[in-house]
């Protein structure tokens, strides 16, 4: 076949997450087919699950939680009893780390292809690792931090090394769209990773309703919106202990991972949807019925009698009823709609062509929802093809890139975690429920890019000294490089500068 | 949703990314240097997540607010007593510092307010209030950018400014403005610097602007006390932020207008009455103020603080002791110019029946004419501007007078 450049800066940077360095090969392969390219890594059964020894399931990490909240407790009251000397009462907020440790190998790399891509022996080799490196003040880090710790890096090493990264783009979407915040508390960021693998990651290439209806049902996701918290004002339990709804997961379960804004609902239907998962939650540190942090249908807790929603009447059958409500809210025309216009504008442009979206729009509900038959359509939309690669690169797109590029296969998740916290995407982090912005305007502002800058500068002088920055712009973008970006790099007065240079240049940045 | 800071958050940088921002106008206004030698700042100070102003400024007077607002509304009484404002009006206890501005006649109170927008979702109630345009999907621009416009535009600002990632909306737009936050990422060198923005001239215009500007923000100059500190929480982090932002208006060549946005005002569970989660946030604000009134010092006295949210919350507390998306709200106003000791107020009664949509505190005055008022006063924008392009298609709201002395 052919050898399309262009189209190999198509595949790898506005579908994956950029080509890798050494003798991957990437940019070859890419151009030589490149709807291939990106096809042929959505080929492989399970290609998105993430399963690694170490990484516990969502009711593990709860009883890791729970019992590390316990033995804080118990220093803190061993603390407050020995009294005697007032001093530093808050040296006890963090006991020894050691009882409620998980198992928690750091997962390793298996991957066939890690060999040619792990880092070179050398003095450069810790520098992924140590940009920003601080002295902290030395404390043994807690399961919580191990835990996130963990999945941060199970995450990371996945993006670096898949072959394309399509799969792992896909993941970080859909991540985004249903996000949760690891700031919400000790649970959120202990289960911020498992959230991911458990509810997003079997379901990037299934059917929307069963992702829909896996992440409303997930504890952290529950925990996020305060469902557990919400109760039917004549459920059983909402009489006794006198308290009532929180309409916060219904609402952005419309708002934010369906209809959308605009999508036909009402107050009054927040409302309804609101009373329909009363008593969806997880079961707490006692509970006996279940293992804490695993879902359970509180029917207790849950509102008694039919709901109107949309104008349909759901009987009350307990946990089914809410189910009925999200498989329908699943192939409502907004949730088609919605949906196809934010895989768009991601992949494709802030403003999507509307034939693409149109065309996606349509592939959602002649599919039911079939995800996979949706990334499919795009992929061969020729719009996908043919619109310029307009888009910037997000933080976690731009670390990822680097971190392929400079065949650094993270080992610790540090650097990436403090990089991500400094351009302003946070890792499972974003400040409010419609997580981060998928738009130029938020990332290419002027902050942000000279953040960019120093922090390409940064890597390059610890990285830039022993490659050879012309070898390294031919694996980025081989023949569609701009002359005036070869000029540049070819013109720099040192490696270092010219390893900076090529990681900001427009064709390491756009997508 | 909720914003509640754990002490797993490994820098203070992290909170501040992710719990304030701030961003000025990059121009000092001609006015500065009118004969009157009035020098005129304005602040103004988002809170994201909609505030409950219920139970910031409580009507305590009003006989249904007690069983509305339930186990966690205020009391003139009791171990936390709520500071009265009026008769009819007290301040949450948590807020001393705008209590003593308010007996100064340096601050006041409009209840019952509420921007255009009448449904319940944070991102489009806070494009609606940033924006300035009566419904949401406008994200363009903000109205204070585009006041500034309207302003005449004098001299650049050439003091310090360091970087943050991302502007609050209501100062994105066409007038060039400047962000800051504590960053401590070591700077690229500046010979790479400029070749980057050589080949960006060439190749990509859009992010030549944006890196040119970004570099133009360069010579941070900022003092000790505004470097990130290990350990803290989010409310040091608003006094902090606050008071960057005040040492940087307080020079003379410093900026004149900027915007601030706070996150984690939504208080779905377990918000607390006088003490707790909301009480919490208040205090920081409250310390937010006192940083603006202590960094600009002598400037205070011609400063304006607005501060608003995108919407307020349920009057009745929900089934979690929090309360749910509502509809009318507070805005405060702080500042040696303001003419406070007031809260204005149509008050609309907590009765049933005056509710908005039988949940919500009714909205009588458009936030609008609040800021179309202090704008028209403070900077002299006419009008004729603010009813087109500041607040497009809003000539029927009449700007509320004589809030600024």
């Amino acid at each position: 076949m052919a050898r399309d450049p262009q189209g190999a800066l198509i595949a790898l940077n506005r579908f994956g997450f950029g080509a890798r360095g050494g003798a991957s090969g990437d940019l070859m392969n890419a151009a030589s087919d490149p709807r291939g390219f990106v096809k042929a890594e959505l080929a492989r059964p399970n290609g998105a699950l993430l399963e690694l020894p170490g990484l516990q399931a969502t009711p593990v990490l709860a009883e890791a939680v729970f019992a590390y909240q316990d033995e804080v407790k118990r220093a803190r009251e061993a603390a407050a009893k020995s009294d005697a000397s007032p001093e530093q009462p808050g040296q006890t907020r963090n006991p020894p780390a050691t009882g409620a440790d998980l198992p928690m190998a750091s997962p390793s790399p298996a991957a066939p292809q890690a060999a040619s891509l792990s880092p070179q022996a050398g003095e450069a080799a810790p520098a992924m690792q140590a940009v920003q490196a601080k002295p902290q003040p030395q404390q043994p880090p807690n399961v919580v931090q191990k835990t996130f710790r963990a999945e941060a890096l199970a995450r990371l090493q996945r993006a670096v090394l898949a072959d394309c990264g399509v799969t792992e783009r896909l993941v970080a979407f859909w991540s985004n769209h249903f996000c949760i915040s690891a700031g919400k508390g000790e649970l959120a960021r202990m289960w911020a990773g498992a959230f991911e693998r458990e509810a997003i990651r079997p379901h990037v290439l299934g059917r929307f309703a069963d992702m829909l209806k896996a992440v409303e049902q997930h504890p952290a996701m529950l925990f996020f919106l305060d469902n557990q918290e919400s109760l039917g004002p004549e459920s059983r339990a909402g009489q006794n202990r006198k308290r009532g709804l929180n309409e916060n997961l219904a609402r952005e379960i419309m708002e934010l991972h369906t209809l959308g804004v605009g999508g036909g609902y009402t107050q009054e239907d927040v409302t309804s949807l609101a009373r329909i998962i009363t008593g969806w939650s997880f079961a707490g540190r006692n509970s006996r019925n279940a293992a804490p942090g695993s879902f359970v249908f509180n029917a207790n807790a849950h509102q008694p009698g039919p709901q109107t929603l949309l104008g349909k009447v759901y009987p009350d059958d307990g946990l089914a009823q809410g189910e009925a409500a999200l498989a329908d809210i699943a192939r409502h025309p907004s949730t088609a709609k919605f949906i196809a216009t934010k895989l768009a504008r991601h992949f494709v442009a802030d403003d999507p062509p509307p034939a693409l979206v149109a065309r996606l729009e349509a592939v959602f509900k002649t599919h039911d929802g079939d995800l996979r038959a949706v990334t499919s359509a795009l992929i061969d939309a020729d719009e996908a093809w043919s619109a310029p690669l307009t888009k910037i690169r997000s933080p976690y797109e731009f670390l990822i890139a680097g971190g392929r590029l400079l065949s650094r296969v993270p080992e610790d998740p540090g650097f990436y975690l403090n990089a991500l916290n400094t351009l302003g995407q946070p890792l499972w982090a974003p400040a409010g429920p419609n997580g981060f912005a998928d738009t130029n305007a938020m990332w290419a502002a002027p902050e942000g890019m000279k953040l960019r800058l120093d922090l390409s500068a940064q890597l390059a002088s610890r990285l830039g000294n022993n490659l050879d920055p012309r070898d390294m712009l031919e694996l980025v973008a081989g023949d569609a490089a701009s002359a005036d970006t070869r000029r540049t790099i070819e013109r720099a007065e040192q490696r270092q500068q010219a390893l900076a240079l090529l990681l900001m240049s427009p064709e390491f940045q756009r997508r | 949703m909720e914003q509640i800071r754990t002490t797993l958050l490994t820098s203070r940088r992290h909170v501040l990314l992710a719990g304030a921002s701030f961003a000025a106008w990059a121009y000092l206004p001609k006015f500065a240097r009118a004969a009157d030698q009035r020098d005129p700042r304005l602040i103004v100070v988002i809170l994201r997540g909609a505030l409950d102003g219920l139970a910031t400024v409580a009507p305590i007077g009003d006989p249904d607010y007690a069983g509305l607002h339930g186990a966690i509304a205020l009391t003139a009484d009791g171990p936390h007593p709520a500071l009265p404002l009026d008769a009819f009006f007290a301040l949450h206890p948590s807020m001393p510092e705008f209590a003593r501005m308010y007996r100064d006649q340096q601050a006041a109170v409009i209840h019952a307010v509420a921007t255009p927008y009448r449904e319940r979702s944070h991102f489009d109630g806070q494009d609606v209030l940033e924006s300035g345009f009566a419904g949401p999907g406008r994200v363009q621009s903000g109205w204070l950018n585009r006041a500034l416009e309207a302003l005449p535009r004098g001299v650049r600002v050439s003091s310090a400014l360091a970087v943050g990632p991302t502007a609050p909306l209501v100062l994105r737009g066409a007038a060039p403005t400047v962000g800051w936050a504590p960053v401590t990422l070591p700077q690229a060198d500046d010979d790479t610097a400029m070749r980057l923005v050589e080949l960006y001239t060439h190749r990509d215009p859009a992010l030549a602007a944006a890196l040119s500007q970004g570099l133009k923000l360069e010579k941070v100059a900022f003092g000790d006390d505004m470097k990130p500190k290990p350990g803290g929480n989010q409310i040091a982090a608003m006094r902090q932020v606050a008071r960057g932002a005040a040492k940087l208006m307080a020079a003379d060549d410093g900026p004149r207008i900027a915007a601030l946005a706070f996150d984690g005002w939504d208080t779905h569970a377990n918000e607390g009455g006088a003490v707790g989660r909301l009480a919490q946030l208040l205090s920081g604000l409250d310390g937010a103020l006192a940083e603006f009134e202590s960094g600009l010092g002598a400037r205070w006295r011609d400063t304006v603080v607005v501060v608003a949210t995108e919407f307020g919350r349920t009057a009745k507390i929900n089934g979690t002791q929090g309360t749910d998306h509502g509809t009318g709200t507070i805005a405060l106003l702080a500042g040696g110019a303001v003419k406070g000791g007031r809260v204005i107020a149509d008050w609309p009664t907590l009765k049933t029946a005056s509710l908005y949509q039988g949940r919500d505190l009714a909205p009588t005055t458009d936030l609008r004419a609040v800021f179309k008022g202090m704008l028209a006063d403070h900077l002299g924008l006419g009008e004729r501007a603010l009813g087109e392009s500041v607040f497009p298609d809003s000539a029927a709201v009449k700007p509320i007078k004589g809030l600024v002395a």
